[in-house]
């Protein structure tokens, strides 16, 4: 008889599946993939205005919608497809197979990663083809957005999976999570200029880390000049570090206590 | 060789708020390698507590368990699940996969996998190998449930309700399914609510109730069927006649030396398994 395979190699074939699930599912390509450009041109067409020298608001939005989009592909998706799968079986049928559970995280966090490349690619094409955004012109810009990039998507991948036991049903899943993402988008200055928000709102949006996503990514795609714009007239890099390391360590130990294989 | 299956003493009990149910009262149950098992009970009884708890899905709260020589709630269960197959009640995951897609990629998840195509025919699937999840029949979707059972070439192959909504042409020719399976030396452990598929099918049947087992015999056994009087039936003088009887062979014998000729609308019977799984439940309350 030979050797059972590995946590990695059933990871990687779940991977693989599960990319292929997802590019059948017309709604959840829609709905993750397509529906934020389509914000990016609804949005572009209808604020054309600077809102500092030098930066107008399609070059905010878009930094946003980067933001916006490590929560879609990591929190909204997770949090809506993890219940779903409880509901029809697949993680219990899963849990009846010599497939370790890691392996299934690992074929999320692969899913997770290839749709966030994907949407960013396409923002990054929208934002740079028409609403002149400047790709990160320094080694440094580029680190930024890289590690922005995966603490952000980390910490969102775990609180998706952390989340995922909240909804009572895979049918009601998509009505609890989506409205939270919608919520905390608007708090969180992607649709409007942060600082213009009231205050209370700032200071609840502070809490969470899609306001640090954003302005992480303002950091990136602005010129310098905006951080004097910003709350603290400064980028914040430690502390938003700091705030999503905090949320990603708490997500862990909340999933790892929390997460449920059936229905109750 | 040990038994495939060793059960002693297993209870289970379910809590909330302040009432306890138990669920699973002290069992003892003992399956043969090679053997198919039947598991009979109403709703309730306890059968599918009892079997995920075998399966490793649930903790128990007291008893010895023995599945495949292992305790499920210590092995490590990747290495045992290796070695068993479970087909669960309904689903319907893998909506978007082919059948073919489905049982290539579980087929990854074991050392020693059957070949995907021949899981296919034996299930009997060639001409919906490339039809996705959501397009299968109810009967299709409990095929392809049974190829994922048995995709990694299980030494023990759990079976709960298998052919609920089945129609009697799919129920026969699964039946013929398992038969081929038991053949091959895989032991089968089912549940079910067809007395008539568990008397087609099983060795050996235990039925369940309230949480106890209250007969466990060869289906032609249980409940002392064979040692039940048997129910002899004909016409004489224009009149219907019945009698219970221990001699039908001698009844029969005077029947004949009195009647000439056929004996009009002669009937013999024991009492069906239905009747005697009747009996035995409704007498367990």
């Amino acid at each position: 008889m030979s050797k059972q395979p590995g946590v990695l190699a059933i990871g990687l074939a779940r991977g693989v599946l599960e990319i292929k699930q997802f590019m059948r599912q017309r709604e959840s390509v829609v709905f993750t993939l397509l529906f934020p450009i389509l914000l990016l041109l609804i949005f572009g067409a209808v604020f054309k205005d600077e809102i500092a020298p030098d930066v107008t608001f399609s070059q905010y939005f878009v930094a946003g919608m980067i933001a916006s989009g490590l929560v879609n592909t990591g929190f909204q998706q997770l949090a809506i497809t993890i219940p779903m799968e409880r509901d029809d079986g697949t993680l219990k049928r899963l849990r009846g197979t010599p497939a370790p559970t890691a392996s299934y995280f690992i074929g999320k966090i692969i899913l997770v990663f290839v749709s966030m490349i994907v949407q960013v690619a396409l923002l990054l094409a929208f934002g740079v083809a028409l609403y002149g955004i400047n790709l990160p012109s320094t080694p440094e810009r580029w680190l930024t957005f890289i590690w922005v990039m995966l603490l952000g998507i980390a910490s969102s991948t775990i609180l998706g999976i952390a989340f995922s036991v909240v909804p009572k049903s895979g049918r009601g899943a998509s009505a609890v999570v989506s409205p939270i993402v919608i919520i905390l988008q608007f708090f969180s200055g992607v649709f409007f200029v942060f600082t213009q928000l009231p205050t209370w709102m700032q200071n609840f949006a502070a809490l969470f880390p899609l306001k640090w996503l954003t302005q992480g990514m303002r950091s990136v795609f602005l010129p310098d000049s905006f951080a004097t714009q910003e709350v603290a007239q400064s980028w914040e890099h430690g502390k938003t570090a700091i705030i999503l390391t905090a949320w990603l360590v708490a997500g862990f130990f909340i999933a790892l206590k929390t997460f449920r294989w059936e229905r109750s | 060789m040990s038994n495939a299956i060793e059960v002693r003493g297993l209870r289970k009990s379910y809590r909330s708020g302040k009432s306890v149910l138990d669920a699973v009262r002290g069992i003892d149950l003992e399956v043969r390698r090679g053997e198919i098992f039947a598991l009979l009970g109403p709703n309730g009884a306890g059968k599918t507590s009892t079997i995920e708890i075998l399966e490793g899905y649930r903790s128990r709260d007291g008893g010895e368990l023995r599945v495949l020589g292992e305790d499920p709630a210590t092995t490590n269960l990747p290495i045992w699940r290796n070695r068993v197959g479970i087909v669960l009640q309904s689903t319907k995951d893998g909506a978007d996969l082919s059948v073919a897609e489905i049982l290539t990629h579980f087929a990854q998840y074991y050392s020693n996998p059957r070949n995907v195509d021949e899981v296919i025919a034996s299930v009997g699937l060639e001409e919906k190998r490339n039809a996705r999840g959501e397009h299968l029949s109810g009967g299709q979707r409990r095929r392809l449930d049974v190829a994922l059972g048995i995709i990694g070439n299980p030494e023990l192959l759990f079976l709960d309700e298998p052919t609920t909504g089945f129609d009697p042409e799919a129920r026969r020719s699964f039946w013929e399914l398992i038969r081929t399976l038991r053949s091959e030396g895989t032991t089968i452990l089912m549940s079910t609510h067809y007395l008539d598929e568990a008397e087609a099918l099983a060795d050996r049947v235990a039925v369940m109730n309230n949480g106890v087992i209250i007969d466990c015999a060869p289906p032609e056994r249980l409940g002392g069927r064979d040692r039940e009087r048997v129910n002899v039936r004909w016409r004489e003088d224009g009149a219907l006649h019945q009698e219970l009887t221990d001699t039908p062979t001698e009844l029969l014998r005077k029947l004949a030396a009195r009647i000439t000729g056929e004996i009009p609308e002669l009937s013999i019977s024991r009492p069906s398994l239905e009747e005697i799984y009747l009996q035995m439940i409704g007498g367990g309350e």
